[in-house]
C-alpha cells in the first residue's frame, strides 16, 4: 500500500502534468522535486521493500540479496552520514552550479538528476527510519544529528534561492518555488523526526530499568550543537 | 513495567527537560510560525538583509525547533510510562522553555545577529521591550511554578 503510493508519488513527479510544468516553472519544478526527493522515498521506505522481496524471492536469491546489502560498499552507502551528503550536497550542487539550467537542456543530465534525489532519497530515509531489517542501523544520536542537518541544510538553501533564483528563473518563481521547499519540505522532515524518535521510544519499553538518561546532553555532532547561537 | 524507585530524581529531570525542549520548540516552531508569519505576518519568510553566518544560524534553530518538540513529546510520552507525570511541574517547565526562547530569539536573533526584525515599518523599540520583556515574564513565571511543584528539589 505504501509502496505503491510512494511508486505514484514518484510517478507523479517525473511524467504528467507536475512535470511538464517542470520545464518551465521552478514552482512545478518543485513540487517535483518534494514528491520525488522527500514523499516518494519516505512511502518507499515504509512499503519495506527489502522484507517483501525476501518474502517472495527463492532462498537462493534471498541469500544473495542479502549478501549484497551486507557487502562493504552498500553498507558505506548506506550510512546515514554519507546518505546526507549526498542528498544535500546534491541538492546544493544542483542549485548553485549550472546543473539546473543544463538539466533542462540535456536528457541526460535530467534522467540523471531525477535518479540520484529518488536513489539517494530513500537511501537517507531508510537510513533514519527505515521498517527493513537492518543489523547495521546506526545509533538514534547519530541518525538524529544528521537529520537536524539535513534538515537546517535544506532550510538553509531554500532561503538561499528565494534570494538567488537559479539561472533562467523569475525572481517570483524563484521565491514561491523557495517556500514551497522550505514548507514542503519540513512537512515530511517533521513526519521523519516522528519516526525516528518513536523508534527511540519503543525501544525503550522492554528494558525493564529506566535508561540512565541518554538525553539531558544535547547531541554532540558538532554541527547540531555549533548551530544554536 | 514502573517500578516505586522509577519516580526518583531521574524522571523529574526528564519532567523539566521534556516541557523545556517541548517550550522552546513550540516558541520556535508553532508559535512563530502560525502566529507572527502566518496570522499577524509580521515576520518575513526571509527579509533578504542577513549575512550568510545568521542565515545558517537561523537554518539549524529551524532544523532543531521542530526537532526538540518533537523529542520534548516523546520524553514527556516516556516518563508517562513508567510513573506519573507532576503535570504541575511539566508546564512550569513549557512555560520556562518558551519564555527562554523568546528571550534569545529577541535579543541574539532579532538584535545580536539581526536574522530579522518583529516588524517591518515600524519603530521597533515598543515592540523589542514587549517581546523581551513578556519572555523574561515567562521565564520568571514558568520557573516559579516549576519549583512550587517539585520543592524537593533541593533535597533530591
Amino acid at each position: 500500500m505504501c509502496w505503491s503510493a510512494g511508486v505514484v508519488c514518484a510517478g507523479a513527479g517525473l511524467v504528467g502534468p507536475v512535470a511538464t510544468a517542470a520545464h518551465t516553472s521552478f514552482t512545478a519544478h518543485m513540487t517535483a522535486h518534494l514528491l520525488l526527493g522527500m514523499l516518494a522515498p519516505l512511502l518507499l521506505v515504509l512499503g519495506a521493500p527489502v522484507t517483501l522481496a525476501l518474502r517472495a524471492l527463492p532462498v537462493t536469491w534471498g541469500k544473495r540479496l542479502t549478501r549484497l546489502l551486507r557487502t562493504a560498499p552498500v553498507r558505506a552507502a548506506t550510512h546515514p552520514v554519507v546518505a546526507g551528503l549526498m542528498n544535500a550536497g546534491g541538492l546544493w550542487v544542483l542549485y548553485t552550479t549550472s546543473v539546473y539550467p543544463l538539466m533542462h537542456s540535456s536528457v541526460l543530465v535530467h534522467a540523471l538528476v531525477h535518479a540520484h534525489v529518488l536513489v539517494w532519497g530513500y537511501v537517507l530515509t531508510a537510513s533514519l527510519v527505515g521498517v527493513d531489517p537492518d543489523p547495521h542501523r546506526s545509533p538514534v544520536l547519530i541518525r538524529s544529528g544528521v537529520l537536524v542537518v539535513v534538515v537546517a541544510a535544506h532550510s538553509i538553501l531554500s532561503r538561499w534561492l528565494y534570494a538567488h533564483p537559479p539561472t533562467g528563473v523569475s525572481t517570483a518563481d524563484g521565491r514561491s518555488g523557495a517556500q514551497l521547499m522550505y514548507y514542503g519540505g519540513d512537512v515530511v522532515d517533521v513526519v521523519l523526526m516522528v519516526r525516528l524518535l518513536h523508534g527511540w521510544y519503543t525501544s525503550g519499553r522492554q528494558r525493564t530499568t529506566p535508561r540512565p538518561l541518554p538525553a539531558p546532553a544535547a547531541p554532540h555532532r558538532p554541527g547540531t550543537v555549533r548551530g544554536d547561537p | 513495567m514502573s517500578d516505586v524507585e522509577d519516580t526518583g530524581p531521574p524522571l523529574g529531570r526528564r519532567t523539566d527537560l521534556s516541557g523545556f525542549l517541548f517550550g522552546c520548540g513550540v516558541a520556535a516552531s508553532v508559535i512563530d510560525l502560525f502566529v507572527f508569519h502566518l496570522a499577524l505576518q509580521w515576520h518575513h519568510f526571509y527579509d533578504l538583509s542577513t549575512t550568510r553566518v545568521a542565515l545558517t544560524a537561523d537554518g539549524f534553530f529551524h532544523a532543531f525547533g521542530w526537532f526538540i518538540t518533537v523529542w520534548g513529546l516523546f520524553l514527556l510520552a516516556d516518563v508517562r510510562r513508567r510513573t506519573q507525570v507532576v503535570w504541575t511541574r511539566w508546564a512550569g517547565a513549557v512555560v520556562t522553555g518558551v519564555g527562554f526562547f523568546q528571550l534569545v530569539d529577541g535579543v541574539v536573533s532579532h538584535k545580536l545577529l539581526g536574522i530579522h526584525q518583529i516588524r517591518y515599518g515600524v519603530d521597533l523599540l515598543p515592540y523589542d521591550m514587549t517581546w523581551i520583556g513578556s519572555a523574561v515574564l515567562l521565564l520568571v513565571v514558568g520557573l516559579l511554578v516549576r519549583r512550587r511543584a517539585a520543592p524537593a528539589r533541593a533535597s533530591s
